[in-house]
């Protein structure tokens, strides 16, 4: 395979419009739309009612396409496509499925669709869709048809990288985290919880584990080469030999052609510890890294340490780390932020934003400087996507 | 042969409680069902053909957990869907 050799690609200017918040809650999707100056914001929603929305997700390829997981407790996944910003929207013809098996075998079946990704700028019509159980899913349609990626989901390693029913979250095991190299649209990164890292170098024909130096402490072996439980990867859209990744067992970067993670999250304080859900990238800058830490002790609370929520942000790579907590609750602020319940915008400086399980949004409008609350009373809150439509 | 929809699913048959399809068997009339109204079945069977885990089917009256059952036009097809989660 070849990629782009050049470590860092042409950086866009930075934005300037409005900004939309694409929210994903247990109950529906809402937006949120500011201003340029992202100072007022006014939402809508909710749409799919009822449903239960694990992402949705604007097509940064034409700024006007929606996509949308989601399904109800009772009645099975599906997708839903708008190609008007969301004035109109219309369900996948075949939503992501595992083929059917011959009589007397046991199937899989797609309980959720859990994360949506764009295809490659030169596939406009690609998609990508990982699922729970883990399965990886292709459209070339928009997002009206979806087929299996048998490279992945048929691998002779599926079940021994994937492992069973309850090696996965609570809420069934997922696969997220689809990467698609800026520079190549052959090569793509999964992450799986559980099973780990993965990664694909000629359009996921095949697959290979990339867990090196990433630790499982919940295993036996604390180095295995797969069976990891990452919660959130990310490429650097720039820079895209580097990734980073907030994992159940702390916070990771590799230089890709180390192959080798490295905990950075050993710099956090010990004190707050480095477990989290989410991560997010610095558009620009790839020494700028933001998390959301939880409590990852004992049984696990997965609430903001002490109950006093804070972002942090390195600005080096991970070496040091700062505390980001001006505006947020100093006390009694159970917060627990999903995986895919924060990002950032392209303006300069930087908007961050995040939701929480409880159904509150906060932004930031200067990089984690000092935290706004932008909405609230909405219901449990999965994903918020920060995006620029047209 | 009459098929009574549940509220969940009436979104697909513009919000009609009782449509028709045909079939002579229960996996035929759900294909037809889902001819008519696009993307129904998948919300209640899934990809290895089986239903889904809160909803029921009733032929005139009496619970069916196999697709295969056959029907006759003059049968009535009940689908019930259980509300589930918080």
């Amino acid at each position: 395979m070849k990629i782009d050799s050049r470590a860092y690609l042409v950086p866009p200017a930075a934005s300037t419009g409005a900004v939309a918040l694409l929210v994903a809650t247990r109950k529906g999707a809402f937006t949120l739309k500011s201003d340029p100056a992202r100072r007022a914001w006014k939402i809508a929603g909710p749409m799919f009612f009822g449903h239960t929305v694990h992402h949705m997700v604007l097509d940064p390829r034409d700024r006007r396409t929606l996509l949308v997981a989601a399904r109800t407790g009772h009645l099975g996944p599906t997708v839903y496509r708008s190609t008007d910003f969301g004035k109109n929207w219309k369900e996948a013809t075949k939503p992501p499925a595992f083929p059917k098996v011959p009589e007397g075998q046991k199937g899989r079946v797609v309980d959720h669709t859990f994360w949506l990704t764009p295809g490659h700028p030169s596939e406009p019509n690609a998609w990508y869709a990982g699922t729970s159980p883990q399965g990886l899913f292709r459209s070339e349609d928009g997002g009206d048809t979806w087929v299996p990626v048998a490279g992945f989901n048929d691998h002779p390693m599926y079940t021994k990288w994937t492992g069973g029913e309850q090696d996965g979250t609570p809420d069934g095991p997922k696969m997220h985290s689809v990467i698609v190299d800026p520079r190549n649209a052959r090569h793509l990164y999964v992450g799986m919880s559980s099973g780990g890292v993965f990664e694909s170098v000629d359009k996921g024909a095949d697959w290979k584990p990339l867990n090196a130096g990433c630790r499982a402490d919940f295993r036996p072996d604390p180095l295995p080469e797969y069976g990891h439980d990452p919660h959130c990867v990310k490429i650097h859209p720039l820079a895209p030999g580097i990734l980073y990744q907030q994992n159940h067992c702390g916070i990771y970067r590799m230089e890709r052609s180390t192959g080798k993670w490295v905990r950075i999250g050993e710099n956090m304080p010990k004190k707050i510890g480095d477990i989290g859900f989410p991560i997010v990238l610095h558009p620009r800058d790839p020494k700028t890294v933001w998390v959301f830490p939880m409590d990852g002790t004992s049984v696990w609370p997965r609430t903001s340490p002490g109950g006093k929520p804070a972002a942090y942000v390195t600005r080096n790579a991970g070496k040091t780390w700062q505390r980001q907590d001006a505006g947020l609750p100093a006390r009694q602020g159970w917060f627990t932020v999903k995986r895919q319940a924060m990002s950032c915008d392209a303006h300069d400086p930087v908007g961050l934003y995040f939701g929480t399980t409880g159904g509150e949004i906060w932004a930031s409008r200067n990089e984690g400087a000092k935290w706004t609350c932008i909405a609230r009373y909405l219901p449990e809150i999965y994903a918020v996507e920060a995006a620029g439509p047209r | 042969m009459k098929v009574l929809i549940p509220d969940p699913l009436r979104s697909y048959t513009d919000e009609r409680r009782q449509v028709e399809a045909d079939g002579a068997t229960l996996g035929e009339v759900l294909a037809d069902l889902d001819r008519r109204f696009p993307g129904i079945r998948f919300r209640m069977i899934d990809e290895q053909d089986a239903l889904r885990r809160h909803i029921r089917i009733f032929v005139n009256g009496e619970q069916v957990r196999s697709l295969d059952v056959p029907l006759a036009g003059s049968d009535e097809v009940f689908i019930v869907q259980a509300l589930s989660g918080g």
